[in-house]
């Protein structure tokens, strides 16, 4: 089964919040190698005028990649996650995440391009936090190969 | 603290290197949440054609951005960052070595000043990234707040 070309303009409404922790602030700095102490150190991030401990600039993947989830377990959209490989992305930045926020993540499906046999899809999640505030955008393109 | 007024466009900010092993991986995909197993399994990875295992993209996008949150002292300075996925970083598990403390794929990564707005008090760093002599990320570009 091939991409669904319908998909562009659909729209996944959030799904259940997103608690940001402390903790695994801490993990993904690790884990992306990440030395600021305004990570780690609650005192690091005060001193730069944050509540908490700061997320890393691409911290919002894991909301993203949820959020993306709903379109790639969608049976409409005939996408095979083992033929996906992530092609393009960018974060944009509204206000800094930091441990305590909860967010949620409204998903765009913004393009579908086809490429051959394959297909390239661009969404959006726009992540606020549960009472509105707008905290970040991203964008993700995602090649979907096409089936041998 | 960075003074905005003396960056020059094309100024190099700095040189970072990053290594990358299978643990890494493993701990990135725990981390993360993205558990596709071309990122820990050597045997589908190369079933669905690829070299070996590869790093997630986005270990590599995550990993190299330090080098522009410890030069501006501020990760949170970093309003915008994006890039393309290019190349894999193919990270290896050689015979005789010790998971653990192998170290791996080293990825280079240099930071250039590629543009500066006087009004909004950012300048953009553009990050060249290179892994095993090939460029894996391309248009690497991260805007800091000043």
């Amino acid at each position: 089964m091939g991409i669904n070309p319908d998909l562009a303009g659909r729209i996944y409404p959030a799904g259940e919040s997103y608690q940001v922790g402390r903790e695994k602030i801490r993990e993904f700095a690790a884990a992306t190698k990440a030395t600021s102490r305004a990570h780690y150190d609650v005192e690091a991030a005060r001193k730069l005028g944050y509540s908490d401990v700061v997320a890393p600039p691409t911290f919002a993947i894991i909301i993203a990649q949820r959020a993306d989830a709903q379109l790639i377990a969608d049976p409409a959209s005939g996408i095979d996650f083992s033929r996906v490989v992530h092609a393009d992305q960018r974060f944009t930045h509204h206000r800094p995440i930091v441990a305590g926020d909860e967010l949620l993540a409204e998903l765009y499906v913004d393009q579908i391009r086809e490429m051959g046999a394959g297909a390239m899809i661009t969404t959006r999640a726009e992540i606020t936090t549960v009472g509105g505030e707008k905290i970040a955008t991203t964008v993700s393109s995602l090649l979907v190969r096409a089936e041998d | 603290m960075i003074n905005f007024d003396t960056l020059e466009k094309g100024q190099v900010i700095g040189t970072h290197t990053v290594t990358v092993n299978r643990a890494d991986l493993v701990r990135y995909a725990g981390a993360s949440g993205d558990f596709n197993p071309i990122h820990w399994n050597e045997r589908f990875a190369k079933e669905v054609e690829l070299p070996s295992v590869i790093a997630h993209g986005m270990f590599t996008m995550g990993s190299v951005i330090d080098l522009v949150s410890t030069w501006v002292g501020n990760p949170a300075a970093v309003i915008d960052y994006q890039t393309r996925f290019t190349k894999p970083v193919v990270v290896e598990d050689p015979e005789g070595t010790n998971p653990s403390d192998f170290e791996g794929t080293t990825i280079e990564v240099e930071g250039k000043i590629g543009a500066l707005d006087a009004e909004a008090r950012t300048a953009r760093v553009d990050l060249a990234v290179s892994a095993n002599g090939a460029k894996v990320l391309l248009k690497c570009q991260a805007v800091v707040q000043l």
